[in-house]
């Protein structure tokens, strides 16, 4: 996978872009050319430890401190297969409606110093996951060719010049990530466009977080995508020739490169040239597809059974057991948090602001929030928006807030016993520490506002600003919100934004 | 690796009872960075020809109806717990490695070529 150095982490790239609910650029149009698209998505799994080895499956720790004569690849040392990335490799097969074979593990030979064994262990021509589809929100459906298991390689940082391999003087290597668990998921080329592909990597990335079997983090490397792009005159049968894409660490990057590789490929043939098949990197600063071998030289891996590994073959028993221990999975749990809002009326706003919440909430598996929220008669809306906004904002650590904590704290605010940045500050804290927030309403110092202390914080922030009031008297009525603001300074965020709103009606009268 | 298998050693006449030729020799020898003289790829050419020569024996046999064979060992589903165990004393393994610095395995600059 990584032999040719393509998933070396050496330019940090962008930060992820959040939600499957972000606005996919559409209407990118390439005249009489329709692109193919197919995506290979390499998932790190959340075990404990690494696929062969009992060394820390741990992001983050210093380098070279998960390591054992294993994953170093010392004489000697025999590698035994982690029952727990193959349960969750087989939940990934099970959710994506996979057939999950009988399977065994090959070799795969390089040279390249992220492997210090020299082979990666894949899975080759037998994967344990076979067929299957994924439907996008839209309605559309990607084939999916395979989803197998293999080892990932370690992290090279390329010292000296650009960060990049070529003008570095030496290379340092770390081999914490080397062994650890990843599923490589292989897409058809059903995928017809940048957008398409991007649904398709968000759809992708909720599901295998519903699974349990990844943290859904691009940022971190946890989801890497790789694009094969191709292009073909609208209505041909034949596939263009294809390059593939590497370097894809956000959602962002992954349209970006696309619609890039998409406009080179045609511009090649409206000249009259042809595509050579290279794999390309993508150059988050340049905007542009770069290609990463000069040679037109097929790698050669020479792949091998590995002869220290036995075939796998789950049972059906264990087959059942995980589909039946599987939850429910995205686009089934937007349709119930929809419905559940739709029930309930209240101020969920617009259709595209709510259903892209829900998308958010969804994969970052924040549904169960407003789920609890909304049933105990919290408004839609304002459940919606704090998980999907401030609660998201929080991370992994927002989906371990305690459903009960979030609900009682969303009473308050909608009792309008906290304003809404008060709410935001004591969720904040709930966030970071945990804690009932009552509690931690008290410890900040957060009470309400009476209706008499307001008005004259009003009517103070008024008296500054005469030549506002008066445009406002006259009529203009965004003005509002400039005095909501004052008082929200003034106040430290005690006072509620409708309250204000309010007072400044009375005092207009 | 996409879903394609290549298999390139058919592209470099790796299969077949045809002779094995010392370009293809000297192929193989450079995809496991091993330097030969003109001799040795010459000696090897004809020992690895015999070799293959042995495998086309085999495989000329009809095998329609035996199960293929993924591992000598009559086994399946060797697995562990998903438990850590104790890593390695980095001092320890970077004392072993040729260069290290910052914490890290030191190695030569990755050729051009190699891309």
């Amino acid at each position: 996978m990584t032999g040719d150095g393509a998933g070396d982490q050496v330019s940090g790239g962008e930060s992820q872009v959040s939600g499957a609910g972000d606005q996919v650029s559409g209407g990118e149009s390439y005249g009489d050319f329709e692109p193919v698209i197919g995506l290979e998505v390499h998932c790190e799994l959340r075990t404990r430890t690494k696929l062969f080895c009992g060394c820390p499956n741990s992001f983050g720790d210093a380098p070279n401190t998960n390591v054992c004569p294993v994953c170093l690849g010392l004489p000697g040392s025999l590698p035994v297969l982690n029952a727990k990335a193959v349960e969750l490799a087989m939940r990934i097969g099970t959710a994506l409606h996979c057939d999950i074979r009988p399977s065994s593990f090959h070799r795969k030979n390089y040279f390249y110093p992220d492997m210090p064994k020299d082979y990666q262990v894949s899975q080759y021509d037998e994967p344990i996951n076979v067929g299957g589809w994924l439907e996008l929100p839209d309605g559309s459906r990607v084939g999916i060719v395979r989803a197998h298991i293999e080892e990932d390689t370690g992290k090279t940082t390329h010292a000296g010049g650009t960060g990049r391999i070529h003008g570095s003087s030496y290379s340092l290597v770390d081999y914490n990530r080397a062994g650890v668990p990843l599923v490589e998921i292989v897409s058809e080329p059903d995928i017809r466009s940048a957008a398409q592909a991007r649904l398709y990597a968000a759809e992708l990335r909720a599901i295998l977080v519903a699974t349990g079997a990844s943290d859904g983090r691009m940022e971190e490397g946890s989801m890497r995508v790789d694009a094969n792009v191709s292009v073909r005159r609208r209505g041909a049968s034949e596939l263009g020739t294809r390059c593939e894409v590497k370097n894809l660490n956000s959602l962002r990057s992954l349209t970006r490169a696309i619609d890039y590789e998409v406009r080179r490929q045609v511009g090649i043939i409206e000249k009259g040239g042809a595509v050579a098949q290279e794999t390309r990197h993508f150059d988050e600063a340049q905007g542009a597809t770069v290609a990463m071998r000069s040679k037109e030289e097929a790698f050669d891996y020479r792949y091998f059974p590995e002869p220290d590994l036995v075939p796998l073959a789950p049972d059906a028993a264990w087959q059942s057991e995980v589909a039946a221990s599987l939850g429910p999975m995205p686009a089934e749990r937007r349709s119930r948090v929809s419905e559940l809002i739709g029930a309930r009326g209240g101020t969920a706003g617009d259709g595209a602001t709510s259903a892209s919440q829900i998308a958010t909430v969804v994969e970052l598996g924040l549904d169960g929030l407003v789920e609890a929220a909304v049933t105990s008669g919290v408004d839609p809306g304002l459940a919606l928006a704090r998980a999907a906004n401030e609660a998201a904002a929080g991370g992994d650590a927002a989906r371990g807030l305690d459903p009960a904590g979030f609900t009682a704290l969303l009473k308050l605010e909608a009792a309008r016993k906290l304003s809404a940045t008060q709410a935001k500050a004591v969720l904040a804290e709930m966030l970071l520490h945990g804690g009932d927030p009552a509690t931690i309403a008290r410890a900040k110092g957060f009470e309400v506002m009476d209706e008499g202390e307001l008005a004259t914080v009003v009517r103070q922030v008024v008296d500054e600003s005469p030549g506002e009031w008066h445009r406002y008297l006259e009529g203009e009525e965004k003005l509002a919100q400039f005095f909501v603001g004052k008082v929200m300074k003034a106040t430290r965020g005690r006072a509620d934004g409708k309250a204000v709103i309010a007072a400044l009606d009375r005092l207009r009268s | 690796m996409s879903a394609g298998l290549d298999q390139p050693a058919e592209r470099a006449g790796l299969t077949g009872s045809a002779a094995l030729t010392s370009e293809v020799a000297a192929y193989v020898a450079r995809l496991a960075r091993i330097e030969l003289s003109a001799g040795e790829l010459d000696r090897f050419a004809k020992q690895l020809g015999a070799v293959l020569e042995h495998a086309s024996q085999v495989n000329a046999l009809d095998t329609g109806d035996v199960e293929p064979t993924a591992h000598p060992l009559p086994l399946r589903n060797v697995l562990r717990k998903d438990e850590p165990r104790p890593s390695l004393e980095r001092d320890a393994v970077l004392a072993e490695a040729p260069a290290s610095e910052d914490g890290c395995f030191k190695v030569p600059r990755i050729l051009a070529e190699e891309r």
